[in-house]
This record gives C-alpha cells, structure tokens and sequence, in this order.
C-alpha cells in the first residue's frame, strides 16, 4: 500500500505531536520534575545567549573594587573591579559542559560494559564486576587529584573524561543487575524462541526497560561531576577557565573573601549558582523518578 | 591417616560454611593489588626531572658531589629509573611489604611512615565521630518519620535531604568557617589544637581537641545525616510491609515501642554495610575538607603534596588510605554476614 504524501504527512504530524507530547508529560508531568526542568533549561539558555546579553570583560578597573551589590552589579565586583554577575553567565556554558560531557562519557561506559556483562555472563561478567568493584572501593577524590596533577587539565573534554573515571562504576553495577533480571523474564525469553537477533532484543527489549535508570542517573552525574570539579578547583588543581563558578570561589576565597565582608557576595555567588543549579537536578531526577517508577507514588 | 582425611573433611566444611567471608577476602587482595599497581604507575609516570632535583637538593644538604647524591637519592627512594620495569616493580613491592611508604622528595628528613604517624589519628578522631553522630541522628530520624508520610517532621527532612544533597560537603565547610570562625569569632579556622597546651591524655586537651573539631564534624555530620536518614528511611520501607509489624500492631503495642524495637533494629541491619561506604567518602573527601578548615589532617597533607608535585607522599597516601577503605569494607561484610546468617548462603 502505498500513502499519499499529504497522507504521510499528517501521520508524521501525529506521530511528532505524540512524541512531543509524551515528553512533555514526562518532564512536565508533576511539579518537582516541571520545576527541575525549568532551572536546567533556564541555565542551558543563560549558558548560550547570556554571554551575548551580558558581555563581560576581564580588563581590571582598580575604581570599582569589591563594590556592594547594585543595579549596575548584581552580585558586585571582584578585588580587580570586575562585574561578578557577567562572569558566573560567561562562565555557565563552560560548568555546563563539563557536567554534560563527564554524565555522557560515564554513561556511555556503564551502559556498554553493564549491558554486555549482563547479556555475556561467565567470566567476562566477573571480571566486570570485579572492575567495578575496585572502582567502588577505591576512594575517588584522591584519584582525581592525582589524575588532574599528571595529565594538565586545561580544556572540558579532558576534565570530563577525569571526572568519569570514577562515576560509571556504580551505574554499570546496576545496569548489570537490571539486565540479568529481564534477561529471565518472559516477553526476552518468547524474543529468543522466535529467534530475533541479539541486535533486535538489545536496543528494542532491553535499552527501553532500563531507558529511564539511565536518563535519571545521567542527571545524577551531571550533578557528581559539578561537585567534583568544583572540589578540584577548590585544591587548586584543575582551574584553567578563571569564570567557571569553581574557578570563581577558589579566586575568591584565596583573595581573602572569607574575611572581608565588602566581598560575602563575591563568594556567594557562584555557591548560590552552584546550589540553584544542583537543586534544579536533582528536582528533576526525583520528578522523573516518580513518573517511571509508579510504585513509589502510592507512599 | 584417618585423622589426616578427618581434618580436610573439616577444613572443607569450614570453608564452605565461610565462603562468603573468603571471596571478600579474596576480592579485599585482589582490590589492594590494583590499589599497588596504581600507586606503582604514579612513580613510573613521575619526570624524571623530580629525582635530578631531590638528588640536587641532596647534594645542597650534605655537601657530597652531584654523582653521589644521585646514587644516594636512588637509594633512599628505593628507585632506579635507569633499571627495567619489572626489577623496579619488585624492588618496590619489597618496600612496601616492609612497611616502608617511601621519603618526601621535597624534605629528605621526612618519611610517609612518619606523616602517617603524626597526622593519621586526626583524621581518625574527626572522621569516626562524625560518622558514629550522623549515623545514630540519621537512622532515628530515617526511622521516626517513615512511621508517619505527612507529618510536619517528615517534611522538614524530606526538605532538609533535598538541600543538603544539592550543597556540596565542602559548601558547607566554606559556609561554616566563613560564618563561625572569621565573622563571628566562635571558633579557630586552623589547626587542631590549642598550641599553648601540652598535647596529653588530660581532660582540658581532648576539649581543645574536640573544640577545634567541632567545625569540620559538623560539616560532615550535616552531609551525612541525610545519607544515612535516606537510607533507613529505605530499609525501613521494606520493613514497614513485615507481618510482625503488624502483628505488633494488632497488639496494642504503643508506637515508640514499634518503632524502636520492631522497625528500626531490623531496618539498620542492612545499614551496617554503608558504614564502609560512608567512612570511605569521609576519607575521600579529608583533602578537600581538611583544606578549607586548615585542619592538619592526613587530607592537608594529601592535598599539600599534590601542589607540591611531591610523588611519594602522594602514593604513600593514596595507598594507606585505600588499605584503610578496603579493611573497613572487608571488616563490614564480615560484620554483616555475621549477624545476618541469611546473608552467607546467598553468596
């Protein structure tokens, strides 16, 4: 049978609507995962557009130092006079990023190593799991530290595969353990009696049953990462875009911040920035979480 | 002979009835030689510029020739980069089963063994008090309020929970030294005691100790409480659905009772592995929380080394620590699988 164009077209529309609508009730379904997504997308677009709204310049004017918050500055000024408000807007593109890329390498990491020791079993799942273990046990701000020291940190894509060194781990347990319990279960066992390839069942039958764990703790390590690379920043080691937030706070309280109380605003600022920012997330993965686990619900 | 076959019929069974208890051991080792194998990759990274200057430095020190500072500086630090991979691998497996961590690069007098000894119970003390506080107010508190959704209490830490997850331990830490230290003066922002008392087991001590900690355990017991409520709360969850709780319902038991007696020690049970995890996060963290709080800790020093690019007390650091993180871990599932029989057949 062969559809007429504008046939095809108004079923592409459909399908589209449905799509965009299923997404809607997922990110917008109930209040905290409405809210969390607000935040996460009020900073995506401070992230892309603010720079040009608000331009900033790092040129050191010595008139306006540590000045009060006001119209003209928001958050105030730093011990150079610079405006602290511009740069937490310039600088939200770059924490973003880095949050972005560390939740998408240690995704795709937990993802590909969970899936095939689950489907694989035998002594590649052991030893898998084995990996994993020594990544669970192995204190990882340490090795962080000394990950950051030995390799120069100076672009995102680096200091996110630093950061997702240590964040698959726990992920890639549960993802094993969530395929070895579908693996058993009818709807995979009836796929593999009608003898569908191991191709059809992986992205059909498994990937969307462990579809939501995975977008939720995507949102989780975007969070972990913000919090570890802030916490290197913070040492001192991995500080290489001075208005990243963590480069921001580490100026800060080496300046004298914490003394000073011209400058409370200058420090509080990028926490603030950093709090607003976690909170949103993890609204957003609790909201998502409700949606796709509806047992919970009924507590 | 027949006592010879008795006594492996024993040992057979004595293994088997503890099988859970040997593969941790075993996973335990095979971790710690991962942990070896990682701190041996550090000093063979390490440039090789870092011992021309400990062997400069050396020389300056002791006044010998260049060439003989070198030979001694390869000698202290056990390690010759000239030698093949595998030699300087065993030479320094050799060390460490000595005991021996290895020197600071930057001060020769210095040994890891040494900064261990002097900084390790620091940390120990800040570290075993904040976890035993936030695990006893967490799982009270996990367990009070999973008894009654609604109530006012519940809310305030399901709000509390959000908060403390969204603000990072050493947010906190800032927040507590900027505001109780520098602006209100209640308490010191460095060091670890009073420097003008004799350090001794006396009563005035332990308080400036405990004084002097009082900033970096509160900051950690404010994280970890909401880990540890969570947790129960989860673990209760479970036992919430139990019969005997019903039972003990149906039997007019009052609430306190069910709650202390029925529901909370049979919910913490599986707590008891999280401890590990917990005390491994705080030592993991120390770097950076000893940092802010200047608190001559295990962490500072960590962190100190890290700056200063000294490569031996990063290893050696890096290594006890993990050894600490896994004997814990070992010592928790042991713990476990004691009290909870169930838990050694499903192994």
């Amino acid at each position: 049978m062969i559809m007429s164009p504008a046939k095809t077209l108004s079923r592409f529309r459909d399908e589209s609507t449905r799509f965009l609508h299923a997404v809607a009730r997922i990110f917008f379904g109930n209040a905290r995962s409405a809210l969390g997504t607000s935040v996460l997308l009020f900073f995506i677009l401070l992230g892309i557009f603010g720079p040009l709204l608000f331009p900033y310049s790092s040129e050191i004017d010595v008139t306006s130092q540590l000045l009060r918050p006001s119209i003209e500055h928001p958050f105030g000024t730093d011990l150079w006079g610079r405006d602290v408000f511009r740069q937490i807007v310039v600088g939200t593109s770059d924490v973003l990023s880095i949050a972005f890329l560390s939740a998408l390498f240690s995704v795709a990491i937990a993802m590909i190593l969970g899936m095939l020791a689950g489907m694989v079993g035998g002594i590649f799942d052991k030893t898998i799991l084995f990996i994993t273990n020594v990544f669970l046990t192995i204190p990882s701000l340490p090795v962080f530290l000394i990950l950051a020291a030995l390799f120069t940190v100076d672009n995102p894509v680096t200091f996110a595969s630093i950061l997702s060194v240590f964040s698959w781990a726990g992920m890639c347990r549960a993802i094993r353990a969530q395929i070895i319990s579908l693996k058993e279960r009818d709807f995979i066992q009836i796929c593999r009696v009608m003898k569908m390839s191991n191709v059809h069942i992986i992205f059909k039958e498994l990937l969307p049953n462990v579809g939501s764990y995975i977008l939720i703790n995507f949102i989780i390590v975007m969070k972990n990462a913000i919090t570890g690379s802030v916490g290197l920043m913070l040492l001192g080691v991995a500080s290489f875009e001075p208005t990243n937030w963590g480069a921001i706070l580490t100026t800060a309280k080496n300046s004298g911040a914490l003394i000073n109380p011209n400058s409370y605003m200058w420090l509080f600022a990028p926490i603030l920035s950093i709090a607003v920012f976690q909170l949103g997330v993890i609204l957003l993965s609790k909201g998502l979480d409700d949606t796709f686990n509806p047992r919970l619900r009924v507590m | 002979m027949e006592k010879f076959k008795s006594f492996l019929r024993h040992l057979r069974m004595f293994l088997f009835k503890y099988r859970y208890f040997f593969m941790k051991l075993g996973i335990a080792l095979l971790t710690l030689g991962a942990v070896v194998i990682l701190s041996f990759i550090l000093i063979v990274n390490m440039p090789g510029t870092v011992i021309d200057a400990f062997a400069m430095q050396l020389s300056v020190e002791r006044r010998i020739s260049l060439d003989q500072a070198y030979i001694l500086a390869t000698q202290m630090l056990n390690y010759d980069p000239d030698a093949p991979i595998l030699e300087r691998f065993s030479v320094y497996l050799g060390q460490l089963l000595q005991g021996n961590l290895g020197v600071s690069i930057k001060n020769s007098a210095k040994s890891v063994n040494l900064i261990l000894r002097e900084l390790l119970p620091r940390t120990l003390f800040v570290s075993s008090i904040a976890l035993t506080i936030s695990f006893l107010l967490g799982t009270t508190v996990g367990s009070r309020t999973i008894w009654r959704r609604k109530s006012f209490g519940a809310r305030a830490l399901d709000g509390y929970i959000v908060v403390s997850n969204a603000v990072p331990d050493y947010i906190v830490a800032l927040i507590l030294i900027t505001v109780f230290a520098f602006n209100l003066g209640w308490f010191p922002n460095q060091g670890a005691y009073n420097a003008l008392l004799d350090p001794g087991f006396n009563i005035i001590f332990i308080l400036s100790l405990l004084y002097f900690a009082f900033l970096p355990i509160s900051a950690h017991v404010f994280s970890q409480m909401s880990f540890w409520s969570m947790q129960m709360q989860g673990s209760a969850l479970g036992v919430l659905g139990e019969d005997y709780i019903n039972a003990a319902r149906a039997r007019g038991l009052p609430e306190k009772i069910i709650i202390r007696k029925y529901l909370k020690r049979n919910a913490m049970l599986p707590l008891v592995t999280q401890l590990a995890i917990s005390f491994g996060v705080m030592f993991g963290g120390a770097p950076l929380m000893e940092s802010i709080f200047n608190y001559p800790g295990i962490g500072q020093a960590f962190s100190q080394a890290i700056a200063e690019r000294d490569y031996y007390v990063v290893q050696g650091i890096l290594l006890f620590v993990s050894v600490i993180v896994i004997g814990v871990n070992l010592v928790a599932d042991t713990i476990y699988s004691l009290i909870d029989p169930r838990i050694r057949r499903s192994a």
